[in-house]
């Protein structure tokens, strides 16, 4: 009876019967249809972001890239990166324990919040710190007595990029660690082991791909963050403006080689992180 | 169920932990150089990175200090509001005193700033005119052809620029000065231009850019040194230049943020800086970047470049303080004319 | 399996108390008490100021623009990102993996940067661009600029979820479909499509969902021409800028309502879609 049927599943890259698979045309016609979609709507705008940016030669492109205003916005974008990457990493590993390995009341109602800063827009996002941290906000008189800023300053783009990545490597561990299980942190409690060094040795190492994976989206996210960033920072060039502030700053001006040189930048990252998640899928999501 | 407070002291960990690194990022990291901000209109940026270039030298020979100018733009009246929330502005060049008295208001700078400076505070003037596409096909030469019907008229947003708020009240101040001219009269003009104006964008260049890079509508009522940029430098050839029977002086204002600046010792670079601006080599500049200048002397050397107008002043509406109250305001003459539409 | 086992082993595994304090005091100073401003700042603005602001003709355009742009480009990703999770996981083809790879693309760039980008590309003279518009079709500065950015936006979320559903079809159903005589379409339509469109349905939400209220990757591309091209949070950024507070958090709550409003109408449909495909 399979004989002739070369594959049970559909795994990947194995052919399936004739009578299991659609006729020739319309998988010529499906392939063709989807490439097309995604040539379009992928594959083009990311050729389109090099070939402009070195569409002025590549002295052009170095230029933009190590113009000082450039580099004040990368330094801005590195530091809160590396602020909010270790936040939301404790975040995220706390919630994601939290929530997958016990049974709670209110358990759906702090998922639902988890996921709140993702279906709020960024500039809601931004603004929310505008209402409580700026002069006339909540804040405002006590800040303003001590001399504070947090809006219009970098404190007010860490949180703004704080607020809009915090979901992220949560959601990412929530799945994985609910799927795993916990038969070997049991295993090692029965053992003696301590609770922290359970967490260490065995469950952290458990989800470490799927961690890695989480903590470089919520890095390209947080580098890439616009909306939020856009209204709390002030834009002033060389002080409060992120990458993505500074490329909008060159593309509003017209200057749109060095916006797409600078964009780059960004998109060189975007792709690093596409290639660590084939990494990690090929290697082994264990 | 346990326990939760060893949870809320290691949260407290973690957010001192990066409140210190947030604390650490800024202040610290420009604490040894001697740096400016300069918070400026939006037209102004081709303007102040030669001047500020200039001044950097100069600063060096004069003291050997090194400065670092910083410069922000954006539509004059949302860069006051910035500076009034918080913004550090060393220096404010924004395009009307009434922004500047708002900012002093406030407390940010002394209440008779407008006397420190020369020709009060303005070390360059301006006037309002129409730049139109080449050959004029809807055949616009004076303010009340904006209201027609079939005109499409670019002007910012009065509520965040002050090159917005000055064309609002040329196009006022011409209708007062026709014969039969009244309020009334010119609350009908105006309501007929902001009915034809498709988009108000926040400021003066952003305008500049949907009329002349995006194609969007017939007019644009502009500052004169934008039109003379767009006309010269930009895009030559492609637009003109119409200059209307009557428009206002435009005269936009310069002062140092006494708290800012006190905060920042920077109060002797700052003052220093906005006097320059008074000198004749960068009167000069002003002049090549087609602002008028107010020293008599470089003035006389570029009547050539600046038409004579018919022009009158924000006296005729009784200064800016009582200009800003009656017009721009909230519930103003401007909230209340600007009906239907993108209001 | 485990997971039973999770629920009545709750109590032996260590470190509730501490996690359980650091994501509420996280959650709680970060998310929840920032987001409380805007139903609070509201409702100290008067009524009728409110109404005014929420349901004048501007915000009114904003909301449909917000809306329908979001609607149509998570269909547009609801039928095409089926198509290529079905591509993808069922025909192969040279360079299948590297494409795959290529999903996440919109998780992964910036927004603002796809948006400078899909402006450029659509502009009258950009590669794509210069073939549609003596064709007629505008597409940069026009709302259906807004829905080609969105489209963007939402790709990933319609192919992510249902490839797995794709790979876990299993095989004998279709191959005894297929010996008792059903020719292919109608072993898809009746086996294949019932479990595949509910994963479809998701995917459509979470693209729906997630472009909702995007910025970067719209603002360039769309026309910000008020009652026109102007999507809602470019609204309340003008309002912003123009330091009318009141008015920016107002239609910020209202969008925020509808939003969330929209997500339960959505979830709802395709949960009773999905028990009826379920009985069938």
């Amino acid at each position: 009876m399979h004989g002739t049927a070369l594959a049970a599943r559909s795994a990947r890259g194995e052919l399936r019967a004739a009578h299991l698979s659609e006729p020739r045309w319309v998988r010529a016609t499906l392939i063709g249809v989807a490439l097309v979609f995604l040539g379009i709507f992928l594959v083009m705008p990311l050729a389109l972001v090099f070939a402009k940016a070195f569409e002025g030669g590549i002295s052009a492109y170095a230029a933009a890239v190590s113009d000082p205003m450039a580099l004040a916005a990368v330094r801005l974008t590195l530091v809160t990166s590396a602020i909010v990457l270790p936040v939301n990493l404790v975040f995220g590993v706390a919630a994601a324990w939290a929530v997958s390995r016990f049974e709670f009341r209110g358990k759906n109602l702090l998922v639902t919040f988890l996921d709140l800063p993702f279906s709020v827009s960024p500039v809601i996002s931004g603004m929310v710190f505008v209402l409580l941290f700026g002069a006339s906000g909540w804040f405002g008189p006590f800040l303003q007595d001590h001399d504070m800023r947090i809006v219009f300053a970098m404190p007010g783009i860490v949180l703004a990029t704080l607020f809009v990545t915090s979901p992220f490597i949560a959601r990412e561990l929530i799945p994985l660690m609910e799927a795993q299980g916990v038969a070997e942190e049991e295993a090692a409690l029965t053992l003696g082991a301590s609770g922290m060094k359970t967490f260490l040795r065995i469950s952290l190492p458990k989800v470490r791909w799927g961690l890695l994976y989480g903590i470089v989206l919520c890095n390209a996210r947080a580098m890439g963050e616009f909306g939020a960033v856009s209204v709390v920072s002030g834009h002033v060039r060389g002080r409060t403006t992120t990458i993505p502030l500074h490329v909008e700053m060159l593309y509003n001006e017209y200057q749109f080689s060095s916006a797409f040189a600078v964009a780059s930048l960004l998109t060189v990252l975007a792709v690093i992180t596409l290639v660590v998640k084939y990494t990690i899928e090929r290697r082994g999501f264990e | 169920m346990m326990s939760i407070a060893p949870g809320y002291r290691a949260a407290v960990a973690c957010l001192a932990l990066a409140a210190m690194t947030a604390a650490w990022g800024l202040p610290l990291a420009h604490a040894k150089e001697l740096r400016l901000l300069n918070v400026s209109y939006d037209p102004t940026r081709e303007l102040y990175q030669e001047v500020n270039a200039a001044f950097v030298g100069h600063w060096k020979k004069q003291t050997g200090q090194t400065v670092v100018i910083d410069q922000s733009h954006g539509g004059s009246g949302k860069q006051a509001r910035s500076v009034i929330e918080g913004l550090e502005a060393d220096v404010v060049t924004l395009a009307l005193a009434g922004d500047v008295d708002a900012t002093a208001a406030s407390g940010l700078i002394a209440r008779d700033w407008q006397s420190r400076l020369p020709h009060n505070s303005c070390p360059y003037t301006s006037t309002i005119v129409f730049l139109v596409r080449k050959g004029n096909p809807k055949g616009i030469l004076d303010w009340g052809d904006l209201a027609r019907a079939g005109v499409a008229v670019i002007t910012p947003n009065p509520k965040t620029s002050g090159g917005a708020r000055w064309n609002y009240l040329a196009a006022w101040g011409w209708a007062l000065g026709r014969p039969g001219g009244s309020d009334s009269s010119a609350r009908e003009l105006v309501a007929g231009i902001f009915r034809n104006a498709p988009i108000l964008d926040t400021g003066a260049r952003g305008s500049t850019i949907s009329f002349v890079e995006r194609g969007i509508g017939d007019v644009l009522l502009a500052w004169e040194n934008e039109a003379l940029l767009v006309t010269r430098a930009m895009a030559p050839g492609k637009f003109e230049i119409v200059v209307p029977t009557a428009s206002i002086l435009a005269e936009p204002p310069v002062a140092w943020v006494d708290r800012v600046v006190a905060r920042h010792a920077t109060e002797r670079v700052s003052r220093a800086y906005l006097e320059f601006l008074y000198t004749p080599e960068i009167q000069e500049v002003a002049a090549r970047h087609y602002y008028r200048p107010t020293l008599e002397e470089v003035a006389a050397r570029h009547t050539a470049q600046f038409p004579e107008m018919e022009l009158f002043t924000i006296e005729l509406f009784g200064g800016w303080s009582r200009a800003q109250k009656v017009h721009f305001a909230d519930g103003g003459e401007f909230d209340r004319l600007y009906r239907g539409g993108a209001r | 399996m485990t997971d039973g086992a999770t629920a009545r082993r709750a109590s032996v595994l260590p470190g509730f108390g501490l996690a359980m304090g650091i994501t509420l005091t996280y959650l709680g100073l970060l998310v929840l008490i920032p987001l409380s401003t805007i139903p609070l700042k509201t409702a100290a603005m008067g009524w009728d100021r409110f109404v005014e602001v929420v349901t004048s003709p501007r915000a009114m355009a904003a909301y449909r623009l917000s809306f329908s742009a979001a609607l149509a480009a998570a269909l547009v990703n609801a039928v095409f990102g089926t198509m290529v999770a079905w591509v993808l996981e069922r025909y192969p083809f040279p360079g299948r993996r590297i494409v795959d790879g290529l999903i996440d693309l919109p998780f992964a760039l910036p927004t603002a940067v796809a948006g400078i980008a899909l402006t450029t590309l659509y502009a009258g003279n950009g590669w794509i661009g210069r073939v549609l518009q003596p064709a007629g079709i505008e597409v940069a500065y026009t709302r259906l600029g807004v829905v080609v950015a969105l489209t963007f936006i939402g790709l990933p979320f319609v192919v992510r979820t249902v490839q797995p559903v794709i790979r876990d079809l299993r095989a004998d159903v279709e191959e005894a479909a297929a010996s008792l005589g059903a020719g292919r379409w109608a072993t898809v339509r009746r086996i294949v499509l019932p479990q595949v469109v509910p994963a479809a349905l998701t995917g459509f939400t979470l693209a729906f969902a997630r472009s909702l209220g995007d910025y970067g990757s719209v603002i360039f591309i769309a026309g910000n021409l008020p009652l026109v091209s102007e999507i809602t949070p470019l609204l309340i950024v003008i309002r912003l800028e123009e330091y009318d507070y009141p008015a920016a958090t107002a239609i910020a709550f209202v969008f925020l309502i509808a939003s969330f409003l929209s997500l339960l109408a959505i979830n709802l449909l395709s949960w009773r879609q999905r028990r009826a495909l379920g009985r069938a």
